[in-house]
């Protein structure tokens, strides 16, 4: 049983854009590490780095977000390479949870495995979370994993997560590692069925 | 029971039990590592306690850091250098095979495990690699994973997953002259988009698809990922037997009639359902390059980069944000566009038939790589390279002034020390044309066919494959 997680409520950050992958989340240079540790620090480093050399700040750099719990993204968020690191760069850079249209599945897959909800919203939904946060940096956001809502100021916005999943976060199953051990009987009984593990002796 | 697909078949299969969340414990038949994703999920057995059940059911080898000149160990990365000593450790510890460089079957995971006749049709293939769809070509359901995950299935051979929706694309017809296997799938992705296929598995199905070798279905698979689908797959047939029989992990006597009949019986039944078909014509295809920050950015070779109005609006200011990092303008032909680094490898296109068609358009066109052009060619795996200059294919490339390097996957992404430097574009082979992918954090990458890499490389600019291959071939039938 790992720790149940219904709500999270912090200011918030918005990283805009679709597609956004993980090679941008955290650079493949980083992944040269045996430990997660340290990882924080260099989230988003490429695209920060960029945006101040052209003058420009990247909301992870922006002051006005330090301290942020909450990241507002919007389609397809965490595509690309399955690096765990990207979530656990986020996580260590102080994120608990993620709003946004839609995640790349295996992105998906290591928040939960990691205890970090990633909530879906529709496209308008996104950008509106976004542009509220825009306007009111210090506002408080709610992010409702019992209600599936987000809210901000006065401002509710229906959310959407798989009912599996949403489960796993309200009971505190979302580490699967001791459930999954205590099916290993059966685990060895699905294994001899299957005719290839045994080379088809 | 019959209208199921591959993919109901082999889930079904594999499923241990429903767990209280809801999802499936599935059983993963063949788990791949490697050393950039598993130190951590090893670190973590070992915090916890925990023993690997079916350590016979893990392979591992090295690649994404190894560099592809000198290897001599220690590597002078030293961050390289602990990575490598920790797999090789962790492998010991928990009993699970890793084949290391000079072992002749180290390579990048998505070439060496079907090289080795390891993958094989109806079986769930899981590794810490986003790529790990490849192995679908053989009709097996296979997907990255993360760390966390890794480690899950090391303790317990499982997952906990949710099932997936199957999406058919069929593809019908022949492919033309200069148009390849990753033509297809960038295509495919141009049409369905980066994220079209989130929650869906790709069943890539129709005449186009049974016409190619495995090494060619393999560059398809490799990238369903990028068109948002976790694993794509095609089903098992003749080619795939062929490809099989005589490897060394596949089954051997009489257990290879028994091996043939269970594939043939997982694949999607005649009348299988689906949630979703999408139709392609295979002459509609044409040699593709991409222009922008996402693999779906493509165009063919004849055309111009799009205009942002042809995107729906919610991808405006992700296209506006290609335009300015690619320094393209809309309008523009992509034909012409001037490369600084050419690459061809990865597991994309890294396997022999994708040397021996880059050798042929280099013979074809008989010129040398442009001089303000840095070239090299990366061998998939140890055996790829072996193979390679057993035909002589490395003494056209080095002829032509391409470099010729060890196995690994290289400037794909670029952990190990080849890089793109600043804003240079580079020609490749491989998957993703992210900003900063290449090891540049301003570095920029088109993506096409090893081909169209062979000849951008002669040419110092994207060029249309098809101006080389048809001269030779006319030249041929004069002769």
């Amino acid at each position: 049983m790992s720790a149940t997680i219904s709500l999270i409520s912090g200011r918030a950050v918005p990283v805009v854009g679709n597609d956004i992958d993980t090679d941008r989340i955290i650079p493949a240079r980083f992944l040269r590490c045996v430990t997660f540790d340290g990882l924080g620090e260099h989230a988003f480093e490429d695209d920060r780095r960029q945006l101040t050399a052209a003058g420009k700040t990247h909301a992870f750099d922006d002051q006005r977000f330090t301290g942020a719990k909450v990241l507002v993204a919007n389609s397809n968020f965490g595509c690309g390479s399955s690096r765990e690191h990207a979530p656990q760069a986020l996580a260590k850079w102080g994120i608990d949870a993620i709003v946004a249209v839609s995640y790349s599945e295996i992105f998906f897959g290591n928040c939960v495995a990691m205890g970090l909800p990633c909530l879906r919203v529709s496209v308008a939904d996104s950008e509106a979370i976004q542009a509220a946060v825009v306007k009111d940096p210090a506002a408080q956001v709610a992010v409702d994993i019992d209600k599936l809502e987000v809210r901000v100021g006065g401002q509710t916005w229906k959310a959407q997560m798989g009912a599996g999943h949403r489960q796993q976060f309200l009971t505190g199953q979302w580490d699967a590692t001791s459930e999954l051990i205590a099916g290993l009987p059966q685990v060895r009984a699905t294994a001899g069925k299957l005719p290839y593990v045994s080379s088809f002796a | 029971m019959s209208s199921r697909t591959l993919f109901d078949k082999v889930w079904d299969l594999h499923t241990v039990r429903t767990l209280p969340s809801g999802q499936n414990q599935l059983f993963i038949g063949l788990h791949m590592i490697h050393e950039v994703t598993s130190p951590q999920a090893f670190a973590d057995l070992r915090a916890k306690g925990l023993k690997v059940p079916f350590p016979e059911l893990s392979v591992a080898t090295v690649d994404h850091i190894v560099p592809t000149e000198d290897q001599s160990r220690p590597y002078a990365d030293g961050l390289a250098e602990e990575m490598m000593v920790a797999i090789a450790r962790n492998c010991r510890e928990y009993g699970i095979r890793l084949f290391e460089p000079g072992s002749g079957k180290q390579g990048v995971v998505h070439i060496i495990a079907p090289e080795q006749g390891l993958t094989q049709p109806g079986m769930t293939v899981a590794c810490g690699d986003s790529h790990t769809a490849t192995h679908g070509a053989f009709g097996a359901i296979a997907f990255g994973i993360g760390t966390s995950q890794v480690r899950d299935v090391l303790a317990t051979q499982t997952l906990s997953m949710s099932r997936l929706k199957v999406r058919k694309i069929q593809v019908d017809g022949r492919l033309k002259s200069g148009v390849y296997a990753k033509d297809v799938i960038l295509h495919i992705l141009r049409k369905l988009t980066a994220k079209g296929g989130v929650g869906f598995a790709y069943e890539f199905a129709g005449s186009t698809f049974s016409a190619m070798s495995m090494e060619e279905r393999m560059t398809v698979c490799n990238m369903a990922i990028e068109g948002g689908a976790r694993c794509g797959y095609v089903n098992p047939d003749q080619v795939t037997f062929d490809y099989l029989k005589g490897r060394e992990y596949a089954p051997t006597g009489d257990n290879w009639a028994k091996a043939v009949a269970w594939w043939t019986s997982i694949a999607s039944d005649a009348d299988a359902q689906f949630d979703d078909i999408k139709t392609f014509r295979a002459e509609d295809i044409e040699p593709t390059v991409t222009w922008g920050i996402s693999p779906d950015h493509g165009v063919g070779v004849g055309e111009s980069i799009p205009a942002k109005e042809s995107f729906t609006q919610d991808e405006w200011a992700t296209i506006d944000e290609a335009y300015q990092y690619m320094d393209l303008k809309a309008g523009q032909p992509i034909a012409g566009v001037v490369i600084d680094v050419a690459f061809i490898g990865s597991c994309t296109n890294g396997r022999i038939s994708d040397l021996r068609e880059a050798a042929k358009v280099i013979t074809a066109h008989g010129g040398q790589v442009n001089a303000k052009v840095k070239a090299f060619i990366v061998p998939g795996s140890e055996a790829v390279k072996v193979a390679a200059e057993a035909e002589g294919l490395d003494k056209i490339f080095t002829a032509h002034g391409f470099e010729w390097r060890n196995a690994g996957c290289s400037m794909c992404l670029a952990m190990n020390p080849d890089k793109l430097k600043g804003r240079q574009v580079s020609a490749s082979s491989s998957n993703r044309n992210f900003k900063g992918r290449q090891g540049s954090p301003s570095g920029r990458t088109l993506l096409m066919s090893p081909a169209m890499v062979a000849i951008a490389a002669l040419e110092g600019k994207v060029s249309d494959v098809r101006a080389v291959l048809n001269t030779s071939e006319s030249l041929q039938k004069k002769n």
